[in-house]
């Protein structure tokens, strides 16, 4: 059977002027009707105020094998957070 | 229950010295609680498992839709109606989250839904009971939906990613269900004479189809232990069954039904109640296709696939077609 609709990945964004987020996936023909659909799936409880569809297939993903040298780096950087800094007291707030 | 009697695609639970490097990684991985994501590394075994539990969990969520469907025209009250029909169209949403997960793992949904129609996947057993009235529909909601809540709430801390995701959405959306089917009863319960009847009589029949969802006794399951170890199944039939009994048992006497089973005691000791075992043969006999609805729900199901085509065809035609004359117009 190859001729099951293509599947689209859905982006909500929710109530409170958040970014988008993904929430799950369905299949449609096209983008119009991925929108319809994902509107009578994913909207139905007040969970959005704007949708956005992409082709899953058009989606490019890092590998779960590069996890190490991609994110790893991050976590010796500690001076790149601001509790690194002891600032004191006297200052005031910073 | 909304995936009964998975076989576990292995040959046996390994030790860790029977485990190859890569599997020793992974197991860690699910000993802390780290989810395994669709191109994360997986044994084959895993995936297979994965895939028929899921596949079987879908399946029942849109067969499920059939013997409520049933009452959605004939429900008491425009508020009713409108009350089960969101209910129904959730159920088509949660098949839908739960073929997504599965098609994570490989699987189409096109070949899951024909393993479904050519019988060689099943849903659950519960579908294949009729809903002969409107107290059935609320006993439905309360029970099965109950029922149906202790499974997914446990499976919330499934391994995998993906269904855990599904699992966590559709609790979220649940719960109305199994109110809005008490709610339906308590009216009948404390309605008429005749109305509390048919609330006994709806309990009274669905009580032990209700129980032997979550599949059969720990001691007849010889297929979890690797289930249970790779966190695909959190907790075992009888401790989810167990479970759904102690909650549901007071929900009965509240509405001032009785007990649909002689055998409900609450025993002080385990701090449980005791109940009755369903009659197991009845239960196999459903899964092997000859409950009471069995034949009905198959072929409906393929019904609405087969007249569907010609919307799912067309619409991908008309879709092309467009994206053609746009490529053309550039
Ligand atoms: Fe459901
Ligand atoms: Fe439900």
């Amino acid at each position: 059977m190859k001729n099951e609709w293509p599947l689209w990945e859905i982006f909500i964004r929710g109530q409170h002027g958040m970014s988008h987020r993904h929430v799950g996936s369905l299949h449609a023909p096209d983008a119009e009707m991925a929108i319809k659909n994902a509107r009578d799936v994913y909207t139905r409880r007040n969970e959005g105020v704007s949708i956005w569809v992409v082709e899953a297939r058009h989606i490019a993903a890092t590998a779960p094998g590069d996890k190490g040298p991609l994110f790893e780096p991050s976590e010796s950087k500690v001076y790149r957070h601001p509790t690194f800094f002891d600032i004191p007291e006297e200052v005031g707030h910073m | 229950m909304y995936a009964q009697m998975i076989k576990t695609a292995s040959k046996g639970v390994k030790t860790r010295e029977e485990m190859t490097d890569q599997e020793r990684e992974f197991q860690d991985k699910i000993d802390n609680d780290i989810k395994i994501e669709p191109r994360d590394w997986m044994p084959d075994d895993y995936r297979r498992t994965l895939i028929r539990q899921i596949g079987q969990h879908a399946h029942s969520e849109v067969v499920g839709q059939l013997p409520e469907g049933n009452w959605i025209t004939r429900a008491p009250t425009l508020e009713r109606k409108a009350i089960l029909l969101a209910k129904v169209q959730d159920e088509a949403g949660h098949g839908l989250y739960l073929y997504s997960a599965a098609e994570t793992l490989g699987e189409t949904r096109d070949e899951l839904v024909k393993l479904l129609h050519e019988g060689r996947m099943k849903y659950s057993s519960i579908f294949n009971y009729p809903t002969l009235n409107w107290a059935d529909i609320g006993a439905v909601g309360w029970l099965v939906d109950g029922a149906a809540i202790v499974n997914q709430v446990a499976l919330q801390r499934t391994s995998y990613g993906p269904y855990s995701r599904a699992m966590i959405r559709i609790c979220k959306e649940e719960s109305f269900h199994a109110r809005q089917g008490y709610h339906a009863i308590m009216k009948m319960a404390f309605g008429t004479l005749e109305q509390k009847k048919m609330a006994q009589d709806a309990v009274n029949r669905l009580w032990f189809p209700a129980i032997m969802m979550f599949g059969p006794t720990d001691a007849a399951s010889t297929n979890s232990d690797q289930s249970m170890a790779w966190k695909i199944k959190v907790k075992s039939n009888d401790e989810l069954r167990q479970q759904f009994v102690d909650q549901t048992v007071p929900q009965i006497e509240y509405l001032g039904l009785d007990l649909p089973d002689p055998g409900i005691k609450w025993n002080e000791e385990r701090g449980h109640y005791d109940f009755s075992d369903p009659d197991w043969t009845e239960f196999f006999n459903v899964i092997k296709g000859n409950g009471p609805c069995n034949v009905d729900r198959l072929s409906d199901r393929k019904k609405a696939w087969d007249d569907g085509q010609w919307v799912r065809d067309g619409l991908l035609a008309h879709a092309q077609k467009k994206s053609a004359a746009k490529l053309a117009a550039e």
